[in-house]
């Protein structure tokens, strides 16, 4: 009851303090409509890219025989635990223009920091772990039995793959992704570090929240129910994917 | 004995019961509770309120002050939703004033304790060879402000305003061209220049002050914005009396001394 309470409490509050003469003046301004567009844009992105270097990565991890291969599984986990803040600034000091690495990107003319790509960047260092935790319990969880019995067969590993791989983790990969794209969707800390704030550039919707509520909190608790009501749209979809099939 | 000390207990009791309708200076006595004294103050404020809030908690053993430094706006918005404060220490007027109309400060007891300027500051190595306000209209130059939103970033376009009149009529319109992030508050504009991120912001004189390894560049008073900062004692505050005294150390020479140290101006 307790824990309900915890959960469902501001959530309503949210709701009910939203409704407000102005409420669509708000979540239908030019700002809010950027930083939406940003936030789907971006979080898409990275979405796909989790999926593009992320299904191999799994792969590799839950099939091969690795040196220190639990180490790199706790590093890949490591940034879904991590605050933030952390990765944001990691990542600024990694790839910053005076950066570890971003200095040297800086000699050949390319400055990450307060771009679009930044915001990607984050977005992927701290969401994509999901995916890939997700692909790889997933990839694990095939029978060895049925990958021998295809390759006896005489598939080669893209058939193997698209065959008999895919069609039996789809929904880890599916629900994996979703993950990710809903925590890309509400990445804010490591975002506002590392990429910083600029109306249709790096301002995404939980910045847009932030500094709404600096401004009026009307506009923010506007943005706040946009955002929880397309994460709950997301998360919906998530449960049909991991109800087992009824046909 | 046993009486006496039935008897100190009452006293103790009635004094303590007392001490909110007294209006003498807080004596702290080994004898009292420990008590909290919790401050919202400015994000500008950091440096120097941490200073003074050690020295008026080395004066009252028994008093601990806790801060929460954030955006005035911010902490606005957390006032008008209940969170309990003792002392509330803006960067502008304007989240007063607003505190004053909801009825969680009275109009008398806000008063303006210091003055604030704002100033250019540029990464150590100004690798962007920025070396006049004017040149923050270079194109290609990266700025970071504080965002509107917060009086920092209001004021710093308030300047800029000031600055058409003197650099020519779309000297704004090119510097705000050249701004690459709106900070959600000073002290992060600060810090993107540190790293050398940006090439040039406006912050605070009392941010340069606590950031000494930035080049800085003066802005003459005529096209500067003075921000003035209020503190006042919350309404609803359950230590009326320690909230008093804190603002009367923020007053007195001795707190005004601290503030100058950091850069701020007494009004």
């Amino acid at each position: 009851m307790i824990m309900l309470g915890l959960f469902l409490l501001p959530l309503i509050a949210v709701f009910v303090r939203s409704i407000n003469p102005d409420f669509f003046g708000y979540a239908f301004s030019k700002q809010a409509l950027d930083a939406l567009k940003l936030s789907l844009v971006t979080s898409t992105i990275t979405t796909v890219c989790a999926i593009l270097f992320g299904t191999p990565l799994a792969y590799v991890l839950a099939n091969w025989k690795i040196k220190y291969k639990s180490w790199l599984e706790l590093l890949i986990d490591l940034p879904i635990v991590l605050p933030p803040s952390v990765a944001g600034l990691a990542l600024l000091i990694a790839f910053g223009r005076r950066g570890l690495f971003g200095s040297y990107l800086n000699l050949i003319g390319i400055s990450l920091p307060f771009t679009t790509v930044a915001v990607v960047m984050a977005q992927m260092f701290v969401a994509a772990p999901l995916y890939i935790r997700s692909a790889r319990v997933g990839f694990a969880g095939i029978d060895k039995q049925l990958e021998e019995a295809a390759s006896v067969e005489g598939a080669n590993r893209w058939q193997m793959f698209r065959e008999v791989m895919l069609p039996l983790t789809g929904k880890s990969l599916l629900s994996g992704a979703i993950l990710t794209w809903t925590r890309a969707l509400g990445e804010f800390g490591a975002t506002i570090l590392f990429a910083g704030n600029l109306e249709g550039v790096t301002q995404t919707m939980p910045m847009a929240i932030y500094l709404g509520f600096e401004r009026n909190s009307g506009i923010a608790l506007a943005l706040s129910v946009v955002l929880v009501v397309v994460s709950i749209f997301l998360l919906a979809l998530t449960r049909r994917l991991d109800k087992p099939d009824h046909d | 004995m046993k009486r006496f000390s039935t008897l100190i207990l009452l006293l103790a009791i009635f004094l303590t019961g007392c001490s909110s309708a007294s209006s003498t200076p807080i004596i702290d006595s080994a004898n009292q509770p420990p008590r909290t004294l919790t401050v919202f103050a400015a994000a500008s404020l950091t440096d120097a309120f941490t200073e003074i809030g050690n020295n008026f908690q080395a004066a009252n053993p028994n008093v601990t002050v806790t801060f929460n430094f954030a955006g005035s706006q911010a902490l606005r918005t957390q006032i008008e939703e209940g969170a309990p404060a003792d002392v509330f220490a803006s960067a502008s007027g304007k989240e007063m004033e607003a505190l004053v109309t909801g009825s969680f400060v009275t109009a008398e007891s806000s008063q303006i304790f210091l003055n604030n300027k704002l100033v250019v500051i540029l990464p150590t190595a100004n690798s962007a060879g920025i070396d006049s306000i004017e040149d923050l209209a270079t194109a290609g130059i990266k700025i970071v402000l504080a965002a509107e939103e917060v009086p920092v970033g209001r004021y710093s376009r308030e300047a800029l305003d000031k600055m058409n009149g003197s650099f020519g009529t779309d000297f704004k319109d090119k510097v705000l061209a050249n701004v690459v992030s709106n900070e959600d508050n000073v002290k992060q504009v600060v810090a993107k220049i540190q790293l050398g991120e940006a090439d040039a912001g406006i912050v605070y004189t009392s941010d340069a002050v606590a950031a000494p390894e930035l080049v800085t560049i003066e802005i003459p008073t005529d096209i500067n914005v003075i921000a003035k900062y209020p503190i006042a004692p919350l309404v609803e505050s359950a230590n009326a009396e320690l909230a008093q005294a804190f603002i009367a150390y923020v007053l007195s020479d001795e707190g005004q001394a601290i503030l100058q140290k950091w850069g701020f101006a007494s009004p």
